[in-house]
């Protein structure tokens, strides 16, 4: 789940890793409050859950409260595109105000999982303020890495050895190495899959600071984390995969036309592959998972149908975890319910598979069975066109 | 040969009792599995699928001299099953189950650091050595005994590939799905290594993803270790960037785990990559 910069630099604060002076606003007259209150030069930040926001024109420093009323008013329901956005771009709902503070250096703090080692990782860089990806592609020694042992947490020689690594000046270390710390114990207290600080500040003062932040939180763990189930915004997602996710369904909206039901990530993944091979363009990625029911594959097939692209459906099913018959018996509710007119071709393999397709044929509907996925792209990518 | 799983695994399954569990143990043992007992905390004493049931994994190993577990318990409890069976001093863990917290992985792999047991998984389909023994959710039916190793990360897709062989009557020696999260106990490398040294495995089917470097790493092996001919296919060619496509560990961030570097780097050390998933059965045919 991604959340704003601004509920990540709530949840660092609880954690004790400095962050600016700020406030968090949905309009021009609290924006105007928010600058006055805070004093002097301000910086006025756009809210949405994408990267770029400078480029495009979503963050403006502000000398004054007038300055920052002013970006305010152009900010607020703005649409944003960066390159992260796409070309539909994200509409602004709230500003983040904060003190402008007088940047000396400024360096980049990460914490990813390490896949091959098991742990997460702790990743710094003296060359902050811009893309880390560049900077490791170009110049990995630049990124200096410790791994997080478990039950141990960052070690403060490990937060020393980063500090000392970045030429972080001798009088803010030891600030910097209790930020580094407090922010390994946020990443793990809120089962974080991702943490970054770009740019992590040091002052004229020798002061530090998380000047943005970014943390994305583990879906698997937030049954956990109930509060901060309520810093999920739906508006940052899109409708479709709003209305899939109410029923545990793994659901992304994509251009095409071809719209796929499939059951595992994996083979979802193949049939969009495969779609585009066959010269055909698909519109969702949709895994019903394993555990689906017949009401649930009821629901994952009103919502891909959903989608006014949609031309054609494919249906590609190999049943292990999930049943033949019970992917049937709720495609075959749904299309009843929902009336359809989009031609459907239903590939089906694995466990119940006579059942399931008994189910199908018996039901009086127009399915297209196709015989494996290559004959059921070529079929699926025909009657789309 | 096989590897890992045959006719002398002895299997307990932890949470027996549920649904899901239920279902597959019979299918299990209806593929000629031998499944010992289950281990459900608080059913201690009770009979399922006329099989005894613990309260403990320690207790469940002492009674029936079990070598292995399945596990179906819930995302919630299902690290703290893994790490019972390993503490019961099981060689060889399958679980099954799907959103365990990636932290919650992290401690188990370290536990499992100090433990000679094998996980495979979580969020995998399981293993089977066709004909002998069956230790997962996958459809028994399809597999025919032979000569070709599978190791993917996918279940269906992998479900998929194994379909494409046997049609062709490619049989294979044994299939490993190593599970969609972005920690596993068992990687690719751990499988190649097992099948490059089972002299009944002729050729490799590896089915990778998008997301993490398993696959380049995989590559880099293969280069220096594997003689034998390896088929692969990627999934999620076509997948946007920055999205968790389904598998918690299947995403492209920060320009890495790229469909095309995956690719790339197999093609460059002679592994033959499949363009499309409907390729897989031909590609191993043509390399036999």
């Amino acid at each position: 789940m991604k959340i704003h910069e601004y509920q990540a630099k709530t949840i660092l604060t609880h954690y004790g890793v400095p962050v600016p002076r700020g406030e968090v606003v949905r309009t021009v007259e609290e924006a105007e409050a928010a600058a006055r209150a805070i004093g002097g030069s301000v910086v006025v930040k756009a809210q949405i859950h994408a990267g770029g926001r400078g480029k495009g024109g979503g963050i403006k420093l502000a000398k004054n409260a007038a300055e920052a009323t002013e970006a305010a008013r152009r900010m607020l329901g703005m649409r944003l595109v960066t390159h992260q956005t796409g070309p539909e771009g994200r509409v602004v709902q709230r500003l983040l105000i904060e003190e402008a503070l007088p940047i000396e250096r400024e360096l980049y703090l990460g914490i990813v999982l390490d896949r091959a080692r098991g742990r997460p990782v702790f990743m710094a860089s003296a060359a902050g303020g811009v893309e880390i990806e560049e900077v490791a592609a170009r110049n990995p020694e630049l990124v200096l890495k410790e791994h997080i042992q478990p039950g141990l947490g960052l070690l403060p020689f490990q937060a020393r050895k980063l500090a000392y690594g970045m030429g972080i000046p001798a009088g803010s270390v030891s600030a910097a190495v209790s930020a580094m710390i407090a922010l390994a114990g946020a990443y793990e207290g809120v089962d974080a899959s991702l943490a970054e600080i770009n740019p992590f500040i040091v002052t004229r003062d020798g002061k530090v600071y998380a000047l943005d932040a970014k943390l994305n939180l583990d879906d698997s763990a937030l049954f956990r984390h109930k509060n901060l189930l309520e810093m999920r915004d739906l508006q940052e997602e899109d409708p479709l995969e709003v209305e899939a996710s109410r029923f545990n369904l793994n659901y992304i909206k994509l251009d095409g036309n071809v719209g796929c039901m499939v059951n595992g990530a994996g083979l979802a993944m193949a049939t969009m592959d495969i779609i585009q091979h066959a010269g055909g363009s698909p519109a969702n990625f949709l895994d019903v998972g394993g555990g689906a029911t017949a009401e649930q594959i009821a629901n994952a097939f009103r919502i891909l149908v959903s989608d006014r692209n949609v031309k054609a459906v494919l249906i590609n099913i190999f049943g292990g975890i999930l049943r033949c018959d019970t992917l049937a018996t709720g495609v075959v509710a749904a299309a009843k319910e929902l009336k359809l007119q989009a031609p459907v071709v239903v590939r089906m393999e694995g466990t119940n598979v006579e059942v399931g397709r008994q189910i199908l044929t018996e039901s009086g509907l127009n399915f297209t069975v196709a015989e494996g996925m290559r004959d059921a792209a070529e079929k699926v990518v025909r009657l789309a066109q | 040969m096989s590897i890992l799983v045959d006719k002398h695994t002895r299997l307990l399954v932890q949470g027996f009792t549920g649904r899901e569990a239920t279902f597959h143990a019979q299918q299990c043992i209806a593929y000629g599995t031998n499944i010992v007992g289950g281990v459900v905390p608080g059913k201690g004493g009770f009979r399922h699928l006329d099989l005894p049931v613990f309260n403990a994994m320690v207790e469940a190993v002492g009674s029936t001299g079990a070598n292995a577990s399945v596990i179906f318990v819930p995302p919630a409890y299902a690290a703290d099953a893994i790490v019972e069976a390993a503490d019961a001093g099981l060689p060889l863990v399958v679980c099954i189950t799907e959103g365990i917290p990636a932290l919650d992985m992290v401690r188990v792999w370290r536990f499992l650091e100090d433990h000679p047991t094998r996980l495979i998984g979580p969020n995998c389909p399981g293993i089977i050595s066709p004909g002998k023994c069956k230790v997962g959710i996958m459809p028994g039916p399809i597999h025919r005994p032979g000569h070709v190793g599978v190791v993917s990360r996918s279940g269906t897709l992998t479900y998929e590939a194994v379909d494409q062989l046997s049609r062709r009557a490619i049989g294979q020696s044994t299939c490993i799905g190593i599970g969609g999260d972005p920690i596993v106990g068992t990687n690719f490398i751990d499988a190649l290594k097992l099948f490059q040294a089972d002299p009944d495995t002729g050729a490799i089917v590896l089915i990778g993803e998008i997301g993490g470097n398993a696959e380049e790493l995989a590559a880099a092996y293969i280069r220096d270790h594997v003689t034998k001919p390896v088929i692969s296919f990627i999934a999620g060619q076509t997948a946007p960037p920055g999205r968790r496509m389904g598998h918690a560990g299947a995403i492209i961030s920060g320009g890495t785990g790229r469909a095309a570097d995956k690719i790339h780097a197999l093609k460059a050390v002679g592994v033959t990559v499949c363009a499309s998933p409907a390729d897989i059965g031909e590609a191993v045919e043509s390399r036999l």
